[in-house]
């Protein structure tokens, strides 16, 4: 990670977008940094807690993305300038908290980050969260490259102590998680003194107000806003005074649309508006650029926001205007989901601009078209070498036969929601939201009234617990509902970079905190509860096993196991493994390649000369737990 | 600033390989390196889910004129350096075109939860070389073996991409920035980029 923090005005670094949104905050002030890990957010913050106590900042990760949002603001409220930065899910874990908060104006400047992340690399589902900043009333902003991600969260700053409202800055996954250039601002130091000042009539820090609804005073501060975005720099236009075809484009887009222009050289006949400004729509802007050209082709992924917003407008124009023709989702030239690439942009190119452009050479696509299938793989759906949740799910999978009631497993958001792939032995059937193991598994739980009788285990993580499946828990034991939740506590936030939570004994700053032990809540709301450790198949098999037989009420089992890449950071393996060409039998085994077909670690593989097991060396990480499921017991371990 | 010339603007490079092979650490290094020469350079990642195991791809893209996007489009690639044989293939298959160079570790990483077998490795790489202008092969995980830790094959194979001169970058603009990186290691990953160019040279 670089040193964000260099007091160096002029100097181009390589930042990652989320490492150059940390640095805005710097440049602007930032006192105060409260945030819940989710990818393609996770890095802005640690990108900040690093510095935190040299620049006299405070950065927590908090246990969630409302509570952390509710952090920030009293630092708001109290005269510090404070962020929040979350995945799109964790703005949907904010929204009660921010719908009111974008109605109450703030103290100093508040921003909400929110990284989409179009296509669903890093996330359970696709969504666009601009439409909160559209349903809430509060302005929003969205940086176009890497500079415009520090800038404009720097301006971010200003913007909502000007307009007093929260302010919101949308990222998506090619912005956050890539790196470019990035030239810094200046680093001023800033002096706080918080004090929360409060009056008889309802008001904090002199203006806002905490009762009443004033809907029609946030109006007028959109509209503040909105005139402000009219010369904003961060919306500009490249092109032909007249061009052909005008590209309206925001974000990531704008790269693609710039790059897909220049690429089929159309450079002089189209033109490219690309808005940093989003909401609310800086009319007499974008009025203007539509007076230009008749023909629009809007770019933008996942959801027709900005074609929406502007096709309003076109339809509010004076009578008698000549009408537009647009380009864009609604018309089937960009795709309404998924990410998208220069190609996209291309496409629509061709068939908006009767040109023929051909990014392969036909010969050589014909080769590529040749390629046997098997050559072109994809990697992914298997848990890394080691990962105590391989143990895990192996164990819930072989006490689900045993018990043989047709039980499943309930997950969430974590490594483990590859536990509904082959990876994790396809034993979770369910995967919605965090916590949502939990939540729909004391719905399924009371539904024994109407003939419902499979054992239901609900699957969460360590941080996943503290996040969101307390009160699921609760809910549960409250209505008597049976099922038994499964916590498989790896000791980490692993899946987004190995964040510290309530568990792990140290805050985002290093400080060392209470480490809350998951079976000690559990315990203390009086429900039978077991730890076990998920390497030792016999004993924590038959501890599920004898869970699922209570059949009443809601029963707790902990799965304790360090993720391997903690473990290995630290130690040296465990064991050497090996397969021992004498013992196994291949395919003659019966056991139908029971290590490298179905346990599917990565560290095992099929050696197609041989026709046996071996162990992949530079994979294995020695964790050893592989030698228990070889029916023959060729896989052997030797302590190092 | 800028000392070498780009042999053409932008220039799409991609690193692939399989997470935990340390292909990120590459990009990082030559990212690095081209920025410091006064580059624009857009450094984009694409993975799958799990930490270890899944594919990394990695896209460099180096321009004196434009910020580029963080995806390449199709059939753009100029140089593709795979650590791995199988995720090498299947980017030349999306990035390829007649005049990409591509530099191979041949050494073959199963893919766990594949139906079938990998897929004869001979094939592959005559599949590679029929795809490529030039094909250069680079033993690294052997190499590295031998330097006593299969992990360095990813600083051999930053040695045979800075030593073949694709890239407007000098052997010796890396060197502090392997000393920065690795302040512990610096030695051994030293000898491992230079086991790399020599690697290069060898085949060139």
């Amino acid at each position: 990670m670089p040193d964000i923090d260099i007091d160096a005005q002029g100097t181009t670094l390589l930042l990652m977008g989320n490492e150059a949104i940390a640095r805005g905050a710097l440049e602007a002030g930032v006192g105060f940094v409260a945030a819940y890990p989710g990818t393609p957010s996770s890095e802005i913050l640690p990108a900040i807690a690093e510095v935190a106590r040299q620049r006299g900042i405070y950065a927590e990760w908090s246990v969630n993305e409302i509570v952390a949002i509710e952090a920030a603001t009293a630092a708001s409220l109290a005269g510090i300038r404070a962020m929040s930065p979350m995945k799109q899910n964790g703005t949907q874990v904010a929204l009660d908290f921010l719908g009111n908060l974008a109605q109450r104006g703030v103290g100093a400047g508040l921003v909400l980050v929110t990284v989409d992340d179009p296509g669903s690399h890093n996330s359970s589902n696709e969504q666009d969260t601009r439409h909160v900043a559209k349903w809430l009333d509060i302005p929003m902003l969205e940086p176009g490259d890497f500079q415009e991600a520090k800038d404009m969260t720097r301006w971010a700053f200003d913007l909502s102590e000007e307009v007093d409202i929260i302010c919101m800055l949308r990222a998506v996954s090619k912005i956050s998680h890539t790196r470019g250039n990035v030239k810094l601002g200046d680093l001023p130091t800033r002096q706080y003194k918080a004090s929360f000042p409060y009056d008889g009539a309802g008001r904090v820090g002199g203006r806002q107000r905490m009762w009443g609804i004033p809907h029609d005073v946030q109006h007028k501060k959109l509209a503040i806003a909105r005139e402000k975005y009219e010369t904003s720099p961060f919306n500009r236009y490249v092109g032909p005074d007249k061009p052909e075809l005008l590209i309206i484009t925001s974000g990531a887009t704008w790269l693609y649309s710039q790059e897909a222009v220049r690429t089929v050289g159309l450079e002089k006949r189209v033109g490219i508006l690309k808005l940093g400004t989003i909401w609310p729509l800086p009319e007499k802007l974008v009025t203007e650029h539509l007076d230009k050209s008749l023909e629009v082709l809007f770019v933008e992924e996942i959801d027709p926001f900005i074609e929406g917003s502007v096709m309003e407008l076109a339809a509010s124009q004076v009578p008698g205007k000549p009408q537009h023709t647009f380009y864009g989702k609604r018309s089937g030239h960009i795709n309404a989901y998924g990410e998208l690439s220069p190609d996209d942009v291309i496409k629509a190119l061709n068939k908006i601009m009767g040109i023929n452009y051909q990014a392969r050479d036909p010969a050589y696509l014909k080769k590529v078209e040749a390629i046997p299938r098997e050559y072109a793989v994809n990697r992914g759906g298997a848990l890394c070498p080691g990962c105590p949740h391989r143990a895990s799910f192996w164990n819930i999978r072989t006490a689900l036969k045993l018990d043989g009631r047709g039980g499943f497993a309930t997950g969430d958001i974590g490594c483990y929601t590859q536990g509904l792939l082959p990876g994790g032995f396809s034993v979770v059937k369910t995967l919605y939201c965090m916590g949502g193991s939990a939540g729909i598994a004391t719905g399924f739980g009371k539904l024994g009234q109407f003939g419902f009788k499979q054992p239901v285990l609900a699957v969460c993580g360590d941080s996943t617990f503290f996040h969101a499946t307390i009160p699921a828990l609760i809910n549960g034991i409250f209505n008597n509902s049976n099922f038994t939740l499964v916590v498989l506590d790896n000791t980490a936030t692993a899946m987004t970079g190995f964040q510290p939570h309530p568990g792990t004994g140290r805050t985002a700053m290093g400080e060392p905190a209470r480490a809350i032990k998951i079976e000690d809540i559990c315990r203390s709301l009086g429900v039978p509860v077991e730890v076990c450790d998920p390497f030792k198949f016999k004993e924590t098999t038959e501890t599920l096993l004898k869970m699922m037989a209570i059949d009443k009420g809601t029963r707790v089992v902990v799965m304790k196991r360090e993720c391997e890449l903690i473990r290995g950071r630290r130690e040296s393996p465990p064991y050497k493994v090996t397969v021992s060409p004498d013992l196994c039998l291949g395919d003659d085994c019966g056991c139908d390649r029971l290590c490298t077909r179905i346990f599917l670690c990565p560290g095992l593989r099929w050696n197609k000369e041989t026709g046996k097991s071996e162990i992949d060396p530079i994979l294995c990480t020695g964790c050893g737990v592989c030698v228990d499921i070889c029916p023959q017991g060729a896989i052997k371990r030797e302590v190092l | 600033m800028i000392t070498k010339k780009l042999r053409k603007d932008p220039l799409n490079l991609i690193i692939i390989g399989v997470a935990g092979q340390g292909n990120v650490l590459i990009s990082q290094l030559v990212c690095q390196a081209l920025a410091k020469e006064g580059y624009l350079v857009t450094f984009g990642q694409t993975y799958s889910s799990n930490q270890r195991g899944g594919s990394v791809n990695n896209y460099v893209r180096v321009s004196k004129e434009i910020q580029c996007s963080p995806i390449i489009p199709s059939g753009a690639a100029d140089v593709i350096l795979g650590m791995e044989p199988l995720d090498t293939l299947r980017m030349l298959a999306q990035y390829g075109n007649p005049k990409v160079i591509t530099i191979v570790n041949p050494r073959p990483i199963d893919v766990a939860g594949r139906v079938s077998d990998y897929p004869d490795i001979h094939k592959l790489i005559e599949t590679i070389k029929s795809l490529s202008a030039k094909t250069w092969i680079i033993n690294a995980t052997e190499e590295a073996e031998k330097l006593g830790d299969a992990i360095l094959a990813n600083m051999i194979l930053t040695g045979s991409l800075v030593g073949s001169g694709i890239l407007p970058l000098d052997e010796k603009t890396m060197v502090p920035l392997i000393q920065e990186r690795f302040p512990n290691d610096f030695d051994i990953n030293m000898a491992a980029f230079n086991k790399g160019v020599e690697l290069y040279q060898a085949v060139a």
